[in-house]
């Protein structure tokens, strides 16, 4: 087939960003052309400001050399400015005379700087902050000049002038409202952000409006006129001298050519949901759209746009483009700002609306988080922005934050999670500090990866550095120093609707609920239902979707070991040097002089080089080859024990304490309670590991408060604890409620566990999953509703009922044992080569 | 030189499974695809040694299951942003057995 031709205008972020996304769905689909005004390939706009303020060069911030278009075929007309769309003749042509045809078009004009229309605003040294060549132009001015005014103290306004302090010139801000960056900061963070700005060298004035540009005796602009104010004096400190003058006082949608064209434009280039103009063979992206009424002037809206628009070139046709939140950071080294959403709450006259306010003028911190609702719906941080990144994401899902609002300001304390600890604000860490412990990246390495690379999301950063892709504990350090990086760019990931991994684009979420209404029963099935991308999946969604499947439809669903990781697979702990480990269960942590003998047999039979208690209070068997598993599983089977899942996504242990069986204090049978609940659990599979304890008493000897479920006695019964988690980050389990028997406990751990394993995303422990759907979610289903808890509780243990011990079976399934044998041969030659 | 050695039925493979051999080439792990081509790495990631034989595999790449470095089946070359390459061993499928390419023990 004739392949189509694409052919983009405007060689920027949102275009080629587009062209990126087709090229991955559809890289044979279209010849690609591009036409770039400017005389440069694509580079990341974003980043003029630190090259202003010479912390990088314009080689850094390259985003796709000319190569990349060479090697992708996409042809690209560098410094050519489309003027004319012939919508009949399906064609565009250049101010040099080029012409191209199209089957479809992509328009990314970008935007054009507003210039006030003032007498003066033509002369020399009167310019704009928008490409590579302004930039140059006060590079070389401040080398030359002295005086710099910055018409504008919004964003980039103010990202200019701290560039030009930088390289030595005398700069003032004009800017027409009463305080700085009115359309992200409120008044309170504003005045804080002059003061700092102030420290630095920089002069402002506010409330000036500007009148006239003055012509000086070399042909240049020599200074700026104000009107006078009501009050003023007449003449009265109504000039101030300058030899640049910088507008940044707002950007245009640049839609001449499309207007030229007659398609239709109000504000911007007006788009559908798809991002489709009136002419459906002509799409657009960038800061020249009107989506929905709204222009965007940050990346990360167009970023998402680009993606929905490749979508629809490539004929998949289902994605659409809602519309962003958009945050703001300013990228100003060493001061802290951030802002997203509705931050300005009441005063904004849009009602309903409460504010949490924190402001330390001394101390130079000053946030404030609007609440609508229950949902945090705006947020704006002066002086630590650390939790800039959770607060967006909060805003961003809409997630009810009632149960979370008392100590909603003081944070997320993702950084205080273990292995981080005082490392709390990113962006002053130094360069050589780590920040991923798991794989041994360092803030610099992550920083530079970030701006070589043009890395604008968690996952991009995870994928070219490795950073926060094993633990995750580092996940909130490197979403810190990805928004400082990137500024405004930044969007968190989408944690809603995040695909499964890279061979779909399902969530989790869609992957459950569709195994459970379509009835599917296999992973090829899933795959071929669900348009997997990949033949046979990868090591993240096959585990998921096997899970998915056996705990949807136990009995039916056939387990895939090939489909397991390793530890599941063979029934045993991996270890670094690929030797296993065994722990032989001893339910609810009780055993026998007759166990410790075997088990002692057994160690010395197979040399085990290590013999240690687990944290679960279990005895680790470790450095154990793969081949003598199930020769020690046989030998610890004839003394009565199984092994123990001491290494799955299942139920690892019970730990009791001794209780009322023997302790003083004991009010109830610990040990009993934790050996009924291990035995009804054995064999259950779930999406993370799950652990419990028993104890007898308040004191929790067994420590129950940070188990998946936590059961204490007391004097009436127990008291249930669910949701905690001793992990990365120590999580205090949630109180469930109390109740009186044995048998209760057992009916209502099981029901919240089964609840879990039906409605928990793989990978979550019970504590995220908790957190994500809402304890008192958990308490209607298995509390408040005595029905739908039998009916759990029956479900979980009909899913346990015929669990085969994998053990027992490797010792004798000559299919199964196969797992476990090496194959030797004889190396003389059998077949001729 | 090298030779071809019969290793074992192509049945007792599982599909997207493997087994390792051990030779004097110390240990190979051999892999089958979904698509029942068989493929030899020495059975030692190129991260830290990892037990190549014991991870997920999936298209003609496998998982290690030690930190996750995904290595090509066809070249033992590690996916980026990894590095590293583990060394490879021709295999084939011939009348339902699983054929292996060793260097011949005596020099040639
Ligand atoms: C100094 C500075 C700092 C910024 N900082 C941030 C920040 O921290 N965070 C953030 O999110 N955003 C920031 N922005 C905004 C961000 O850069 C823009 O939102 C983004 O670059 C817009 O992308 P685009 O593709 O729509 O437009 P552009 O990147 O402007 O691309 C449009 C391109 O089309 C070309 N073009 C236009 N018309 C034609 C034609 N007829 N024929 C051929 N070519 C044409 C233009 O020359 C231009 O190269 C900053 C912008 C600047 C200037
Ligand atoms: C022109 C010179 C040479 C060429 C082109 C050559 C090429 C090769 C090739 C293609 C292989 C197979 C690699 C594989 O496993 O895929 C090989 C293996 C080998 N070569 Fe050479 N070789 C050369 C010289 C030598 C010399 C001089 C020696 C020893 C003195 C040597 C020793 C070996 C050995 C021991 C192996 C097997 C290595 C192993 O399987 O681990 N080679 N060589
Ligand atoms: S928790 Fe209570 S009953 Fe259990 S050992 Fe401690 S003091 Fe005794
Ligand atoms: S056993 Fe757990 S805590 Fe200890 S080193 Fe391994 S992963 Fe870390
Ligand atoms: S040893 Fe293979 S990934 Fe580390």
């Amino acid at each position: 087939m004739k392949k189509q031709k694409l052919v983009v205008v405007g060689n920027g972020m949102a275009g080629i960003r587009a062209v990126e996304e087709l090229l991955k769905l559809a890289p044979d689909l279209y010849d690609v052309t591009v036409f770039g005004a400017e005389p440069h390939p694509n580079y990341n706009r974003i980043l003029l400001s630190p090259v202003l303020a010479g912390e990088m060069t314009i080689n850094d911030i390259i985003l796709n050399p000319l190569g990349w278009y060479a090697d992708n075929g996409v042809r690209l007309h560098v410094g050519k400015t489309v003027t004319k769309i012939d919508r009949t003749a399906r064609k565009v042509v250049a101010d040099d005379g080029t012409e191209e045809d199209y089957d479809r078009l992509l328009l990314a004009t970008g935007s054009t700087p507003f210039m006030l229309p003032i007498p003066g605003n033509d002369l020399p040294g009167v310019i704009s902050y928008r490409d590579i060549k302004d930039t140059d132009e006060m590079i070389a001015t401040a080398a030359t000049h002295r005086h710099a005014v910055v018409i504008g103290g919004g964003l980039l306004g103010l990202e200019a002038a701290n560039g030009l302090r930088l390289r030595g010139m005398d700069v003032t801000v004009v800017h027409l409202m009463p305080w700085l960056m009115e359309r992200q900061l409120d008044k309170a963070a504003a005045d804080m952000l002059k003061t700092s700005l102030e420290a630095r060298g920089l002069k402002f004035l506010l409330e000036k409006q500007t009148e006239a540009l003055i012509r000086g005796e070399s042909g240049r602009v020599c200074a700026l006129r104000f009107k006078p104010a009501p009050g003023d004096e007449p003449g009265a400190g109504l000039e101030i001298p300058a030899d640049l003058v910088v507008m940044a006082a707002g950007i245009r949608p640049n839609t001449a050519l499309a207007e030229s064209a007659k398609i239709y434009c109000n504000r911007g280039i007006v788009v559908n949901d798809t991002m489709q103009t009136y002419d459906p063979r002509i799409y657009a992206v960038g800061e020249c759209v009107a989506h929905r009424g709204i222009a965007y002037g940050l990346v990360a809206p167009l970023f998402e746009q680009a993606k929905v628009c490749a979508n629809h070139l490539a004929n998949f046709g289902i994605a659409r483009y809602t519309g962003s939140v958009t945050s703001t950071k300013l990228k100003v080294t060493g001061i802290d700002l951030f802002s997203c959403g509705d931050f300005m709450g009441g005063q904004g006259g849009k009602g309903g609306t409460d504010e949490i306010l924190l402001h330390d003028p001394a101390g130079g911190v000053y946030k404030k988080l609007v609440v609508k609702n229950d949902t945090l719906v705006g947020a704006v941080l002066y002086g630590d922005t650390a939790d800039g990144p959770w607060y967006f994401q909060l805003v961003k899902d809409g997630q009810n934050i009632h149960e979370i609002r008392d100590h909603l300001m003081f944070g997320q304390k993702h950084v205080g999670d273990v292995g981080h600890a005082g490392k709390t604000l990113a962006a002053t860490m130094p360069d050589d500090a780590q920040v991923c412990g798991c794989n041994g990246v360092c803030k610099g390495d992550i920083v530079k990866a970030i701006k070589s690379q043009g890395l604008f999301t968690l996952d991009d950063v995870r994928k070219h550095t490795k950073a926060s892709s094993s633990c995750g504990s580092c996940t909130g350090l490197v979403e810190q120093i990805l928004a400082s990086t990137v500024g405004g760019a930044y969007t968190p990931a989408d944690t809603k609707d995040k695909p499964l991994c890279g061979c779909t684009d399902h969530s989790h979420g869609k992957v459950r609920q569709t195994i459970r209404e379509r009835h599917l029963i296999t992973i090829p099935s899933v795959m071929s239902y669900m348009e997997w991308k990949t033949p046979n999946g990868c090591s993240s969604c096959r585990p998921a979707l096997n899970y998915y499947l056996i705990s949807t439809w136990p009995g039916e669903a056939k387990d895939d070991p090939q489909s397991r990781f390793i530890n599941e697979r063979a029934h045993a702990n991996i270890q670094k040097d690929g030797t296993y480990s065994v722990v032989p269960r001893m339910w609810g942590g009780l055993t026998t002089p007759a166990e410790l003998r075997a088990i002692a047999d057994v160690a010395e039979k197979y040399h085990v080089p290590t013999v240690k208690m687990t944290g679960g209070a279990r005895v680790d068997l470790l450095g154990i080859r793969k081949e003598d598993l199930p020769k020690m599983w046989a030998d610890l089977g004839r003394a009565g024990m199984v092994s123990g899942h001491a290494y799955g996504k299942s139920i690892r242990t019970v730990k009791t304490c001794v209780g009322a069986e023997h302790c003083r204090f004991g009010t109830q049978k610990s040990m009993a309670m934790g050996v009924k609940l291990e035995r009804m659990l054995f064999g259950m599979w779930s999406p993370h590991k799950v652990k419990l304890a028993v104890s007898g008493c308040p004191r929790n000897c067994a420590e129950a408060g940070i188990k998946d479920i936590g059961v204490i006695g007391v004097d009436a019964g127990y008291e249930l604890y669910v949701a905690g988690n001793g992990g990365i980050k120590t999580e205090v389990a949630q109180f469930l409620c109390k109740v009186k028997s044995d048998e209760e406990v057992m009916e209502y751990s099981g029901a919240f566990l089964q609840l879990y394993r039906e409605e928990g995303f793989y990978l979550e422990r019970t504590c995220h999953y908790v957190a994500r759907v809402g304890l008192d979610h958990v308490k209607a289903a298995v509390v408040d509703d005595p029905v739908r808890r039998k009916e759990l509780h029956e479900r979980l243990l009909f899913a346990l009922q015929d669990y085969e011990d994998p053990w027992q079976a490797a010792v004798e399934k000559p299919a199964v044992r196969r797992e476990y044998e090496v194959i030797r041969i004889k190396e003389v030659a059998e077949v001729k080569s | 030189m090298s030779h071809w050695i019969k290793v074992c039925a192509l049945d007792e493979i599982a599909p997207l499974g493997s087994r390792v051999v051990a030779s004097s080439q110390g240990d190979i792990a051999i892999f089958r695809t979904a698509d029942d081509a068989v493929f030899g790495l020495r059975d030692k990631c190129p991260h830290k040694g990892g037990p190549l034989s014991q991870g997920i595999v999936h298209g003609d790449t496998v998982t290690c299951p030690l930190h996750g470095y995904k290595i090509g089946l066809k070249d033992g070359v590690a996916v980026a942003p990894d590095k590293g390459c583990a060394r490879r061993f021709e295999a084939r499928v011939e009348d339902g057995m699983v054929l292996l390419s060793l260097p011949s023990a005596d020099p040639a």
